[in-house]
C-alpha cells in the first residue's frame, strides 16, 4: 500500500499536471497560428489587390492593360507597356552592368585576394547595401547624371546609326543612368550570394585543377565557375528582382515620362515609378490602373524571385553539407541586410 | 645554371597561358576596384555637401515649407528625425516579436514539415516583394473604404511588413545554431517547452538575434516607398501616431525635386544624417555579431 502510493506519488511528480502544460500548449498553438497568419495575410493582400485592380482590368482587359502602349492620365486611358518596358530596360541594364562586376568581386574575395584584405573588401561592398534608395537617387541625379551627360552625348553621337542607342538628345534623367545606379544597388546582394555559392566549391576540385598544372584563372574557369553556374544565375535573378521592384531611386532618375523612351539616353518610366509618382493624386480608374500596375509588378517580381530561390537552393544543396556555423550565420544575416537596398 | 633554366622552361606555364592568367586576374581585381568607386564617391559627396548644411538649427527646427526665399527660412529636419525614430520604433515593436515568434515556431515546432516549408517559402516571397507594394498593401487594408487618411501608425505597419521577413530569416539561422544538446539537457532536467525556449534557446541566441533585428531596423529606417501613401509627409514635429508624420527619407524625397539650391542642400544634410544613423546601427550589429558566443 505504502510502496504503491510512493511510486504513484513519484510518477505524479514526474508528470506535469494538465494545468501546468497549458502555457506550453498555448505557446505551441499561438506560434503555429502566427505562422499561419503570415500566409493568410499574403493571400488577403493579393486578393484585395486583384479586387482593386479589377476596374482597370475589366475596362482594358488584362492583356490590353499590360501590353498597350498608351498611358494617358488626362484621357483616362491606361496601357502599361511604357511602364513595363521601362522596368525591363532599366533592370536589364542593371544586370548587364552589375552582374559581371559583382561576380568578379566575389571571385576576387573568395579566390584571389590576400586573406588580410578579404574582410575589409567584403564589408565595403556590403556597405553599398546600407545606403538608402533615396540617397542613391539624390546622388545619381545631382552628381552622376550631370557628370556623365557629356560622355553619354559623345556615345550617342558616335553611335547615331544604331537604333535605340544613338541619335537622340541626351536628357539628364534617362534609362541609362537609372540602369547604372540600379547596377550599383544590386551589386551587394549579387556579390554576397555569389560569394556564398563559391564558398561551397569543394577544395578538392580546386586543388585537383591546380595540381594538374592549371593557372589560377584556369582553375576558376574549369573548377569554380562551372560548379557555381546555377547559383550565380540565381544570384543574378535575385538582383533582377531587386532592380525590378526598386522604386524611389528609379522615380528620381528615370524622368517619369509615360512614353516609350525613343532611345537609351531618353526619359522613360517604370511600373514602380508610376505608382510612386502618380498614386498620391490618383482617383477612380486611374487609381485602379495603378493598383493593376502594382499587380503586374508584384507578379513579375514573384516569378523572378521564385526562379531565383529555386536556383540558389539547388546550388547550395549540391554544395558541401554545412559551412562553419559562425560564417553561415553571419553571411545569412548580412545577405538579409543586403536584401535591404 | 643553364640546366636549371631549361628545367624551369620545361615545367613552367607557357607564356600565352601565363598572359591570359595575368589578364584575367587583373581584370577581376580591376572590377573589384571599380565596384568600390561608387561607394567612395557617395561617401565623399555626402560628406562634402551634407556637412555644409549641418548646424545646430538644422537639427532643432522643423522645415518651414518656405522654399522660395532666403535659405535661412527653409528650416531644418527636426520633425523628420523624430518622425523616423517614432515610425521605425513602432514598426520594430510590431515586427520584432512577430518575426521572432515565427522563427521560433519554424525552428522548434515546424522544423521540416510541409507546412513549415510553405511558411518559409512565403517568408522568402515577402523578402522579394518590392517595398512600394507594402505601402499599397497597407493602403488597401487600412485606408481604402475607411474614410481615413494617412497616419504614422499605418506607415509603421508597412515598415513592419517589410521588416518581418528579414527578422524571421536572420533569427531562424541563429536559432538553428543553438546546440540541440542544450535543449535536451534542459528537457531532461524537467524544464517545460516554454522554459526551454525562453530561458535556454532565446538567451543563448540573443546576440545573434539582436544583430538580425538591428539590420532589419537599419533597412526599414532608409525606406521611402512604403511611407509614401501610408504616413504621408508633413512639416511639423508630431508625437501623435494617428496623424501625418514626417520622416527623413520622405524629407529627402520631397527636397530632391526642389529647384531651390538651399532645399537641395537640406536634402544632402538629411541624407548624411540618415546614412550616419543607418551605419551606426550596422556597426553595432556587426560588433554584436562578432561577440556572439555561437560564432
Amino acid at each position: 500500500m505504502e510502496s504503491a502510493s510512493l511510486t504513484g506519488g513519484g510518477h505524479a511528480s514526474l508528470e506535469r499536471s494538465q494545468l501546468a502544460r497549458l502555457p506550453d500548449r498555448a505557446l505551441r498553438y499561438g506560434l503555429t497560428a502566427l505562422a499561419a497568419s503570415i500566409l493568410a495575410l499574403i493571400v488577403y493582400f493579393f486578393v484585395k489587390l486583384v479586387g482593386e485592380a479589377g476596374p482597370a482590368f475589366s475596362k482594358f482587359g488584362v492583356l490590353g492593360f499590360t501590353f498597350d502602349n498608351n498611358w494617358n492620365v488626362s484621357a483616362n486611358e491606361f496601357g502599361a507597356l511604357p511602364l513595363l518596358v521601362g522596368t525591363l530596360i532599366t533592370s536589364g541594364l542593371a544586370l548587364l552592368i552589375g552582374v559581371p562586376v559583382a561576380v568578379a568581386t566575389a571571385l576576387y574575395v573568395t579566390e584571389l585576394c590576400p586573406l588580410r584584405i578579404r574582410g575589409p573588401v567584403t564589408v565595403l561592398i556590403e556597405l553599398l547595401a546600407a545606403v538608402p534608395s533615396v540617397v542613391y537617387g539624390l546622388w545619381g541625379i545631382f552628381f552622376l547624371a550631370p557628370k556623365l551627360q557629356p560622355a553619354e552625348q559623345w556615345v550617342a553621337d558616335r553611335l547615331s546609326f544604331v537604333p535605340f542607342i544613338g541619335g537622340g538628345v541626351v536628357t539628364i534623367p534617362n534609362y541609362f543612368i537609372t540602369g547604372l545606379v540600379l547596377a550599383i544597388m544590386i551589386l551587394p546582394i549579387v556579390s554576397s550570394i555569389s560569394r556564398e555559392v563559391m564558398s561551397t566549391v569543394p577544395s578538392d576540385h580546386k586543388e585537383a585543377a591546380l595540381g594538374l598544372g592549371a593557372t589560377r584563372w584556369e582553375m576558376i574557369r574549369t573548377a569554380v565557375l562551372p560548379y557555381c553556374r546555377s547559383g550565380i544565375t540565381g544570384a543574378a535573378m535575385l538582383g533582377l528582382g531587386r532592380a525590378i521592384g526598386e522604386t524611389i531611386a528609379v522615380t528620381i532618375l528615370v524622368g517619369d515620362a509615360p512614353v516609350l523612351g525613343g532611345h537609351l539616353f531618353g526619359q522613360g518610366y517604370s511600373l514602380a515609378a508610376a505608382i510612386a509618382n502618380e498614386f498620391g493624386e490618383a482617383q477612380g480608374l486611374h487609381r485602379s490602373a495603378l493598383f493593376a500596375a502594382g499587380l503586374v509588378l508584384f507578379v513579375l517580381t514573384l516569378l523572378v524571385n521564385v526562379i531565383a530561390r529555386l536556383l540558389v537552393m539547388r546550388a547550395s544543396r549540391t554544395g558541401t553539407p554545412k559551412r562553419s556555423a559562425g560564417t553561415s550565420g553571419e553571411t545569412d544575416a548580412l545577405a538579409g541586410a543586403a536584401a535591404g537596398a | 645554371m643553364s640546366t636549371n633554366a631549361q628545367m624551369l622552361e620545361r615545367f613552367s606555364v607557357s607564356p600565352g597561358r601565363r598572359r591570359k592568367d595575368r589578364i584575367a586576374r587583373n581584370s577581376i581585381m580591376l572590377a573589384t576596384a571599380i565596384a568600390l568607386v561608387p561607394l567612395a564617391l557617395i561617401i565623399y559627396y555626402l560628406l562634402s555637401k551634407g556637412l555644409g548644411s549641418w548646424s545646430v538649427d538644422f537639427f532643432t527646427t522643423d522645415p518651414t515649407g518656405n522654399t522660395f526665399f532666403a535659405s535661412s527660412s527653409i528650416g531644418g529636419i527636426k520633425s523628420a528625425i523624430l518622425g523616423t525614430i517614432e515610425i521605425v520604433a513602432l514598426a520594430s515593436a510590431l515586427a520584432v516579436p512577430l518575426g521572432l515568434g515565427v522563427a521560433v515556431w519554424l525552428v522548434e515546432y515546424g522544423k521540416s514539415s510541409r507546412f513549415a516549408q510553405t511558411v518559409r517559402f512565403f517568408v522568402d516571397v515577402l523578402t522579394g516583394v518590392p517595398s512600394i507594394m507594402f505601402g499599397l498593401f497597407i493602403y488597401i487594408a487600412l485606408i481604402v473604404g475607411t474614410g481615413s487618411s494617412y497616419a504614422a501608425y499605418k506607415g509603421a505597419f508597412a515598415l513592419a511588413l517589410l521588416m518581418l521577413p528579414v527578422v524571421t530569416r536572420s533569427a531562424e539561422v541563429v536559432l538553428l545554431l543553438v546546440p540541440g544538446s542544450l535543449r535536451e539537457s534542459a528537457l531532461a532536467l524537467g524544464a517545460a517547452a516554454l522554459e526551454v525556449i525562453f530561458r535556454i534557446v532565446l538567451p543563448t541566441a540573443a546576440p545573434g538575434l539582436v544583430t538580425g533585428v538591428l539590420l532589419a531596423v537599419a533597412r526599414a529606417a532608409g525606406e521611402t516607398a512604403p511611407l509614401l501613401f501610408t504616413a504621408g509627409a508633413t512639416l511639423k514635429t508630431n508625437f501623435n501616431l494617428s496623424g501625418f508624420m514626417n520622416s527623413l527619407p520622405m524629407q529627402i524625397y520631397t527636397d530632391v525635386t526642389s529647384p531651390t539650391t538651399a532645399v537641395v542642400n537640406r536634402a544632402w544634410g538629411a541624407a548624411l544624417t540618415l546614412v550616419v544613423m543607418i551605419l551606426l546601427l550596422n556597426l553595432v550589429a556587426r560588433l554584436l555579431a562578432r561577440r556572439s558566443s555561437l560564432g
